[in-house]
């Protein structure tokens, strides 16, 4: 038994040393991208409170916004503070980065799994189900409905979900994370706010798993295993869920770390149209105000969430599936 | 495709209901707080469409007064007459206008019970005044010399010029040294968690979402009846309107379309606030055809201001002939101008402006156009920008009306006209000198239009300078009157602000308000003040 663990310990460990130059490069291209933005920080910062400034105050201001020297130097000071564990000021939000990360990120990551978890599992009894009877009407219902849900924006099926939810049936809240009228968060009134936004972020997942599962495990009921269980007359529903299924989740394993950008993606939006106080709004903040030290510390978190769902896909895989060794991946 | 409708709506209906299960039981639990329930009055939940972006004075908030969570030296009556706050009386302004003289008030604390001192006075506004505090609106205080305290309850400004409407400026709300000393001015937690001497205390603000106040006990003042405050964030018109109507609000800003939806709705009133936020068209003096007098006064007479109150702001507003309203104890009488395209026409007619072959005046061979930008995504700019084309080509010139970000117009504030707004109505100063004086010309956003005529000029300096109200009302009336001989803006539109809310309170009014009205202005600019009717 310590022969996997060991073996999950050591790919985890190569994936880390692998990430440190993943994720410089990839917020020196985030430094690049945003020298190169039409955004004017300053115009950005002072917003309508400016009417009257002087040319002088804007040029304080510039230079206090601290955008001076190349794309390269400022990412450079950058790096050396973040590697001391000092991710810098957020002058658009007026805040230390790691107070407007820290404040929000638990928002956000609770939409996610929520409807990440929601999608997984219905979009797995979904496809199984769909899978028992290919060509069957349930099959056809369920992959037709997938099709077209894949192609829906989550914010076009939010903006749906608050008509019919919120307006029309008005049984849940349109937006917010509690009642306007009540200052504290009780655990009651984030699950009444946080049905909807994590209900149509993980439908937008859902058509992915659905069909991944349907194709995996109506593969897996032609292979020779779930023939030879059949042949030895073990019950349906133990050659569906023992065989079957086992074998058709492999490729959903993958899935799972290649949703992950998607994922962060479709909550970006949700959390928007929704006024979710997670990090989205800090991030639209951050890119159009070329905020810089907010801008780096959220690009480093949706690489290190990307490459995080990656390595646990791998790691699944190898647990499902013994003839894969974790010392080759 | 029917099925296929029925299964997604079914889908649907399943994922959330899974989670509506879990919650039926659970959010019956929370306390159930509805606007304050059936007796008394004491909350008060307001939908507005923009957040500070701060809380603390130092980079900003509430710079023009009601700020909630501070008080000011000074404060605006429901007038905008000044009034004491934190000062005992108003100022002792020595002779020559270069020197303000403000006792405190004593025995006032803020809310985390450290005394209120001179002390906190010199460092708000010395930190205001710190190269390296990000303020934008430091300029207001551009007159100030220096600062500085006398014992612990008095406080001495010293001007390097003499600045008649420097009282309105202490208004300013005063920051805690003690609560908001030793830290980052610009990114500190004084940002979101201020301290200050003011009727609320913050507590809670969840940025994009709302902010939350409570009374507070100690207040100077005497405590406030309205005891829980709320101002839930909501850029969306129709969802705030929406929102409104479901009584999940007690009160919102609405724009004049939505706020008519809400007559004859029982328990509802609507309050609309005259303001000195105006829309006009600046006339870039550089450029050829803007600059050019006769087209100046020709486009003045040819808009049709009263048709864009009527259309455009469905009623909410009033003609603009200057940044001054018309409603202002300042306005000029006599300089309003009718609609009069017909002498629009004969004026260029006389003036060598001859109509050519596709309708477009010209004149030595060049063609009357210009070029009018309105910043992207702005409606309201957008309709009246629309509207004084249409209006100026009545009488054949041609403004090409584009779009854009305030990046791309920026560059070209000295050759192309733009959609502009602003407007404050505490002293004619504050608007009239950034926007004519010639001196400020393309200075950052002042003087967009680059105005150049000496006679203003002159009138600013005395209105700014002089410490007599009749010699001020005198120059600013003479610069109203030179404005409208020399149109280098075309005035529009002020703008009035629509407010619906619950009709449970007495002492509810409003102010006349600038351009900028987030948080505290609108029916609540006072709520500290207001009574529960029982």
């Amino acid at each position: 038994m310590t022969a996997p663990w060991a073996g999950m310990a050591r790919l985890a460990g190569r994936r880390l040393l692998a990430a440190v130059p993943v994720l410089a490069l990839v917020t020196l291209g985030m430094f690049a991208v945003a020298a190169a933005s039409p955004f004017d920080p300053v115009r950005q910062y002072i917003g309508s409170d400016g009417l009257g400034a002087s040319q002088e105050t804007l040029d304080t201001l510039r230079e206090n916004l601290g955008t001076s020297g190349t794309f390269v130097e400022q990412w450079w000071a950058w790096l050396r503070s973040a590697a001391g564990g000092d991710l810098g000021q957020s002058l658009a939000l007026r805040q230390p980065v790691g107070q407007v990360i820290g404040e929000r990120l638990g928002w956000s990551v609770l939409l996610c799994s929520v409807a990440f978890v929601v999608a997984i599992l219905l979009g797995t009894a979904l496809g199984v189900l769909a899978a028992r009877r290919p060509g069957g009407v349930l099959d056809r219902v369920v992959t037709s409905v997938s099709y077209t849900l894949q192609a829906a924006p989550p914010f076009w099926l939010a903006l749906l979900a608050i008509w019919l939810f919120a307006l029309r049936l008005d049984v849940l809240p349109a937006g917010g994370l509690t009642d306007t009228g009540s200052d504290t968060v009780t655990a009651g009134s984030v699950i009444r706010h946080l049905a909807l936004p994590a209900g149509v972020l993980a439908i937008s997942q859902l058509p992915w798993f659905v069909l991944y599962v349907r194709q995996g495990v109506s593969d897996a009921l032609h292979e020779d295993p779930v023939r030879g269980a059949r042949a030895r007359g073990l019950r349906e529903r133990t050659v569906l869920l023992g065989h079957a299924l086992r074998s058709g989740l492999l490729p959903v394993l993958t899935l799972i770390g290649t949703r992950v950008p998607e994922l962060i993606t479709g909550a970006l939006l949700v959390e928007t149209v929704f006024s979710w106080p997670g990090i989205a709004s800090a991030t639209v903040r951050a890119a159009t105000a070329t905020d810089f030290p907010l801008l780096a510390a959220l690009t480093v978190l949706s690489a290190l969430a990307v490459l995080a769902g990656n390595l646990l896909a791998d790691l699944l895989y190898g647990l499902a599936d013994p003839r894969v060794d974790h010392d080759e991946m | 495709m029917t099925a296929r409708i029925t299964a997604r709506t079914w889908t649907g209906i399943a994922a959330t209901a899974v989670t509506a299960a879990l919650l039926t039981a659970t959010a019956c639990s929370a306390p159930g707080e509805e606007g304050g329930g059936d007796g008394g009055y004491d909350e008060l939940v307001v939908g507005i469409a923009n957040e500070p972006e701060t809380l603390s004075p130092l980079l900003g908030y509430g710079k023009d007064g009601n700020s909630k969570i501070f008080d000011g030296l000074l404060r605006h009556d429901e007038d905008l007459e000044l009034q004491p706050a934190l000062a005992t009386a108003l100022p002792e302004i020595s002779d020559d206008g270069l020197t303000y003289t403000y006792a405190l008030r004593e025995g006032v604390e803020f809310s985390d019970g450290t005394p209120f001192t001179a002390r906190d006075v010199v460092f708000t506004y010395e930190t205001i005044l710190d190269e390296d505090t990000n303020n934008p609106a430091k300029d207001d205080l551009a007159a100030v010399e220096s600062v500085r305290a006398e014992g612990d309850h008095t406080v001495v400004f010293t001007l390097a010029y003499p600045y008649a409407p420097f009282a309105e400026r202490t208004v300013l709300p005063i920051a805690s040294a003690d609560a908001a000393g030793g830290q980052d001015v610009n990114t500190g937690p004084y940002n979101t968690e201020p301290i200050g001497t003011g009727p609320y205390v913050v507590t809670g603000w969840t940025r994009g979402e709302r902010l939350t106040f409570e009374a507070n006990p100690g207040y100077w003042g005497g405590e406030p009846e309205v005891r829980r405050l709320t101002m839930a964030v909501i850029p969306d018109d129709d969802v705030r309107a929406t929102r409104l109507r479901s009584g999940d609000l007690d009160a919102a800003v609405l724009p004049p379309n939505l706020a008519n939806s809400f007559a004859g709705e029982e328990g509802l009133v609507t309050h609309t606030a005259e303001s000195a936020d105006f829309r006009a068209v600046t006339l870039p003096t550089g450029h050829p055809v803007t600059g050019d007098q006769d087209i100046r006064l020709a486009l003045d007479l040819a808009v049709d201001r009263e048709l864009m109150v009527d259309s455009i702001l469905e009623g909410a507003g009033h003609a603009a002939y200057g940044p001054v309203p018309t409603a202002s104890p300042w306005f000029a009488e006599g300089t309003e101008r009718p609609h009069d395209p017909d002498a629009a026409r004969a004026l260029l007619d006389e003036a060598g402006w001859v109509t050519g072959e596709d309708g477009v005046r010209v004149k030595d061979g060049r063609r009357a156009e210009f070029t009018l930008w309105y910043p992207a995504g702005d409606r309201l700019r957008q309709e009246h920008a629309l509207a004084y084309a249409s209006d100026a080509r009545d009488i054949g010139i041609d403004a090409t009306v584009e779009s854009g970000s305030w990046e791309v117009i920026e560059g070209r504030l000295a050759q192309d006209a733009v959609l502009s707004g602003g407007g404050n109505p505490a002293d004619p100063d504050f608007d009239l000198y950034g926007l004519l004086h010639s001196e400020l010309a393309g200075d950052g956003w002042n003087n967009m239009g680059h105005y150049d005529n000496p006679a203003v000029d002159e009138q600013l300096e005395t209105g700014r300078r002089s410490g007599d109200p009749a010699e001020r009302e005198a120059a600013y009336e003479a610069v109203q009157r030179e404005l409208a001989e020399d149109p280098g803006y075309t005035f529009l539109t002020h703008i009035d602000h629509v407010y619906v809310m619950a009709d449970h309170w007495d002492g509810v009014t409003t102010q006349i308000e600038p351009h900028d009205h987030g948080l505290g202005h609108g029916p609540w600019w006072n709520v500290e003040d207001w009574r529960i009717r029982s």
